[in-house]
């Protein structure tokens, strides 16, 4: 077992967990963060995208002990209390969601490519870099549409601020 | 068309939670005391279980019991259930053999389980799962259907000898031979429908938890059905009385037809809750999906189809052998036969047919509906038929295909189906010039000069949704009703909740079933709520699978309100002193026409429920309920059309094109329809170009993870382009027809037609992986 400790979604937190115990555990289980999911055992899915230190991870290929000290925002602290994310208003605007179940992943990750392509994004490039998350429901069809119509809303935001 | 009533493309009233986190699936729900199962389960295809030893994972830390096969026997818990009784052509019913929910004796599919343990955590149940010792004797198992039906072939259940379930049939046999035999050309055709394994993203789970004071059971599971979960449980497996079990299936992350059935696992679950007089949760990983989530598809079929000198069809026969894997799973045996068989004249006027299915037990995991279920290997088969047949007979696919359509409406094929109405010379013209179809061999000479082989592929598909009624269901050997029921409660403050039996898992039935509501009242989406999952709230359902939803259980909710507005319209016309016949109802208020009387919905409600002023001999309240059976079939149908490059030099398919042209009747929300088209289509090609489950020849699933079995991700994908051409469904007020399955089911023979065309080589299995692509081309 070990302590450790981490800021998840603005707030400091401290766990005791068994070392093998993967930073998605901490977030579900420890924390009753349930917005991250988990759909497959073999980093593959995505459903488990969380931001640390601000870049998209898989949670579920993170020990909890690698994000010892890190800054952890999950899909529940994207929001900035009942403003959404551009990002989370563009997939519900765009019917980017079907299930939900992939969808917190889907966000995070889309914010991510966002902020590493800034408005320099088109449809393949999307594609491209969504390929990390799988959805089965939606066909990728309307999740390129939001994450492109995302990209145009940040820059918006990221001008006006 | 209010702006949030039929027609309006609302965005959905669920994605809220959804988008920020708060969606509640069955693995993020905990109870006070809970417990944790995992499964131990057979690394064998077909194995005796010899024995069983879990005294050392007994003495680790936090477990609570090992629980074995035998103890569920003794404890008298019953067998899995097949849903569907099916007569072969003998007479004789299906033989089928015993599934127990964990392996007594004898394990028939890697993956089975044969115990479980329950520990205080997940990982202590894990560590100690590792530790129990099963001691198997392996058998030969029989990896496909070659292997099963092969003489002296391994026997998997003693009920079923040569591993045949049913040798069934339909159709009319000596009308299909004679109309060979005035053939001027016949087609032939081999095809595999490959095996795949559903993997909606949300994994199975289940938490079971037992009251001892009230003897009372919870089950929250991940259903498409929770009623009918709830009814076999009780009835069939001995768990508890109905009257003492509560299933809940809260949200459920994607379904495609895996979640419909009653797994081991629930069952286990429940039986355990009260052995260790705790709550047990039990969440599969994605490796157990593969294995025990029921598969689908996986036919081998041969076809014939004979035309006339003019290329009008004459007959079409057909010999399908169907995978049903190791144990007849809930609706399996319908598959390969009611829902398939009968499909088999697609939008064609084909004068006879014959259809011979032969089901066979393999020692793999058990084969069920999967999004579409027996359609799109009837649409499969009868498309890429019509493809052969046009580049046989020289003449332009589209021209044959239109040749050959039902022109006159209500038509009644020779394989039971009576299709009501559709239109298909308005979806194939209108997805021909969404494609400019004229315009392809310059863009084909085109692609040639750049050294790309470039195809294109029409796929025209009918399926048939919301099967029904229950009565011809029944007579066809479905062991339940097909119809389905709603509540409507008018709250005394005006409030609207609206209780189906349906069960959304993406299909945004808490939009769809609102905007029904706010087109008949005029009130706002947000005065209405949708309740659906929960056996103790909604009064009974027969869930969500077939493209049911809408047509049957949207249906019961008009069905509902019209008893609700007819209640209404009563005390309305009571209070305003006017005549009941005189009473309209326009955004949200009754008013007497001609008048400007009016009252509104809340002081209309606030009466039913005062009971002061009612007219004599009314009942308080202002609530109504509604069992709905659909009286037939509804039939979508459309037309696909895929244009596409093959590289010759890789093998590999890019997309140029895929238009997709529905008449799905009537649509409530166009957004949301789209969305389950694009999703559709995702998946006919996935099919079509990625997946496939594969077994070795020991029965071991060799695509059993995500980086073996290749889930379409969104750059193997286009943007589709759709369009809808319209007939309004006959059979029910919406007058809609069910889209759920449709791209599912159309998109595979567009993109296998399209590759065929490029290559210029008709014999291509799927998945057109690029090396099956590329040997095609090189041979």
């Amino acid at each position: 077992m070990s302590t450790v400790k981490l800021t998840v979604n603005g707030r400091a937190v401290s766990v005791d967990v068994e070392d093998r115990t993967l930073l998605v555990h901490v977030l579900r289980e420890n924390l009753n963060l349930t917005g991250t999911h988990v759909g497959c055992d073999t980093s593959q899915c995505g459903a488990c995208v969380v931001h640390v230190d601000g870049r998209a991870v898989k949670s579920c290929t993170m020990l909890a002990g690698q994000a010892a000290g890190s800054n952890v925002t999950t899909i529940e602290g994207l929001a900035k209390g009942d403003e959404l994310h551009p990002m989370q208003a563009a997939f519900r605007d765009n019917h980017g969601l079907q299930c939900g179940y992939c969808t917190p992943g889907m966000i995070m990750s889309a914010v991510d490519i966002v902020h590493r392509h800034g408005g320099n994004l088109d449809e393949e490039t999307v594609r491209h870099e969504l390929e990390g998350n799988i959805c089965r429901c939606t066909g990728y069809h309307n999740i390129v549409k939001a994450v492109l119509d995302a990209a145009g809303r940040m820059k918006v935001a990221q001008a006006a601020e | 068309m209010g702006v949030e009533g039929i027609g309006a493309r609302v965005v959905r009233k669920e994605d809220r939670r959804f988008i920020t986190g708060q969606g509640r699936y069955v693995d993020d729900i905990k109870m006070v005391g809970m417990s944790y199962a995992h499964f131990i389960r057979s690394p064998h295809a077909h194995a005796k279980v010899k024995g069983l030893d879990s005294a050392e994972a007994m003495k680790m830390p936090g477990v609570i019991a090992v629980l074995t096969g035998q103890q569920l026997v003794d404890d008298k818990v019953g067998n899995l259930i097949c849903g569907w009784a099916i007569t072969s052509k003998d007479g004789s019913p299906m033989k089928m053999g015993a599934w127990p929910a964990m392996a007594p004796e004898t394990v028939r599919f890697v993956g089975q389980a044969v115990a479980v343990v329950i520990a205080e955590t997940r990982n202590q149940a894990k560590d100690a799962a590792e530790a129990v010792v099963v001691n198997y004797e392996e058998l030969p198992a029989v990896p496909d259907i070659a292997a099963a039906i092969k003489p002296g072939a391994p026997q998997l259940h003693p009920e079923a000898p040569g591993n045949v379930v049913y040798d069934w049939h339909l159709g009319d046999e000596a009308a299909v031979k004679d109309a060979f035999s005035k053939a001027a050309n016949v087609v032939t055709l081999d095809l595999t429908n490959n095996r795949l394994v559903p993997n909606a993203m949300e994994p199975r789970a289940a938490i079971a938890h037992y009251d001892q004071a009230d003897e009372h059971y919870t089950l929250y599971t991940t259903s498409q059905n929770p009623h009918v979960a709830r009814l076999v449980l009780s009835a069939f497996y001995n768990i508890a009385p109905e009257n003492k079990l509560r299933v809940i299936a809260p949200d459920v992350g994607g379904g495609f037809g895996s979640k419909i059935y009653i797994y081991p696992e629930e069952m286990v679950a429940l039986w355990a809750s009260k052995k260790v007089n705790r709550p047990v949760k039990w969440t599969g990983d994605r490796s157990e999906a593969f294995l025990t989530d029921a598969h689908g598809r996986d036919h081998v079929s041969k076809a014939e189809m004979a035309f006339d000198k003019d290329n009008k069809i004459l007959g079409l026969r057909v010999k399908t052998h169907a995978n049903f894997g190791a144990y007849m799973s809930l609706f399996s045996s319908a598959v390969p036969t009611y829902l398939y068989a009968t499909l088999l004249s697609g939008q064609y006027v084909i004068p006879a047919i014959y259809a011979e299915v032969m089901g066979v037990y393999t020692n793999t995991t058990p084969v069920d509906a999967y999004r579409g279920a027996g359609r799109p290997e009837a649409s499969y088969l009868i498309e890429r038929m019509m493809e052969t047949a046009a580049r046989q007979l020289k003449v332009d696919p589209t021209e044959l295909r239109k040749k050959n359509f039902i022109n006159q409406f209500p038509y009644q094929t020779p394989v039971i189906m009576a299709y009501d109405i559709g239109d298909f010379h308005a979806s194939i013209d209108a997805a021909m010039k969404a494609i400019d179809y004229a315009g392809f061999p310059a863009r084909k000479a085109k692609a040639k000069a750049d050294g790309k082989l470039r195809g294109i592929g029409i796929s025209c598909y009918i399926e048939a949704c919301g099967i029904a009624p229950s009565k011809a269901v029944g007579s066809l050997g479905a062991g339940v009703g097909l119809w389905e029921s709603a509540e409507i409660r008018v709250n005394p403050v005006g409030t609207i909740e609206v209780l189906t039996g349906s069960h959304s898992h993406g299909q945004g039935h808490e939009t769809t079933f609102c905007q029904i509501i706010a087109e008949r009242l005029g009130v706002p989406l947000s005065q209405v709520s949708i309740i659906h999952g929960d056996t103790d709230k909604v009064q009974f359902g027969m869930g969500t699978y077939g493209s049911r939803s809408l047509a049957v259980g949207g249906t019961a909710i008009v069905k509902a309100m019209e008893k609700v507005e007819a209640k209404a319209r009563k005390i309305a016309a009571h209070a305003l002193e006017a005549s009941e016949s005189d009473i309209v109802i326009e955004n949200g208020e009754f008013k007497v026409t001609g008048t400007d009387k009016s009252i509104a919905l809340p002081m209309v409600a606030l009466a039913a429920y005062t009971a002061h002023n009612l007219p004599d001999g009314m009942e308080p309240g202002l609530k109504e309920t509604a069992f709905y059976d659909p009286t037939n079939f509804t039939f979508p149908a459309g037309a696909y059309i895929c244009e596409l490059e093959v590289d010759p030099t890789t093998g590999k398919t890019s997309f140029v094109n895929f238009v997709a042209a529905d008449d799905f009747g009537r649509l409530i929300n166009p957004m949301i329809v789209e969305g389950q088209v694009h999703g559709g289509l995702a998946q006919g090609i996935g099919q079509a170009l990625l997946e496939g489950a594969v077994y070795d020849g020991s029965g071991q699933l060799v695509t059993a993870s995500f980086m073996d079995y290749t889930m379409p991700r969104a750059d193997d994908l286009p943007s589709f382009q759709l369009s809808h051409t319209t007939t309004l469904c006959p059979g029910n007020p919406l007058g809609v027809k069910g889209c759920g399955e449709a791209g599912a089911i159309g998109a595979s023979a567009a993109v296998i037609n399209a590759i065929t065309d490029a290559i210029g080589n008709n014999k291509l299995e799927m998945p057109a992986t690029p090396d099956r692509v590329w040997h095609a081309i090189h041979g």
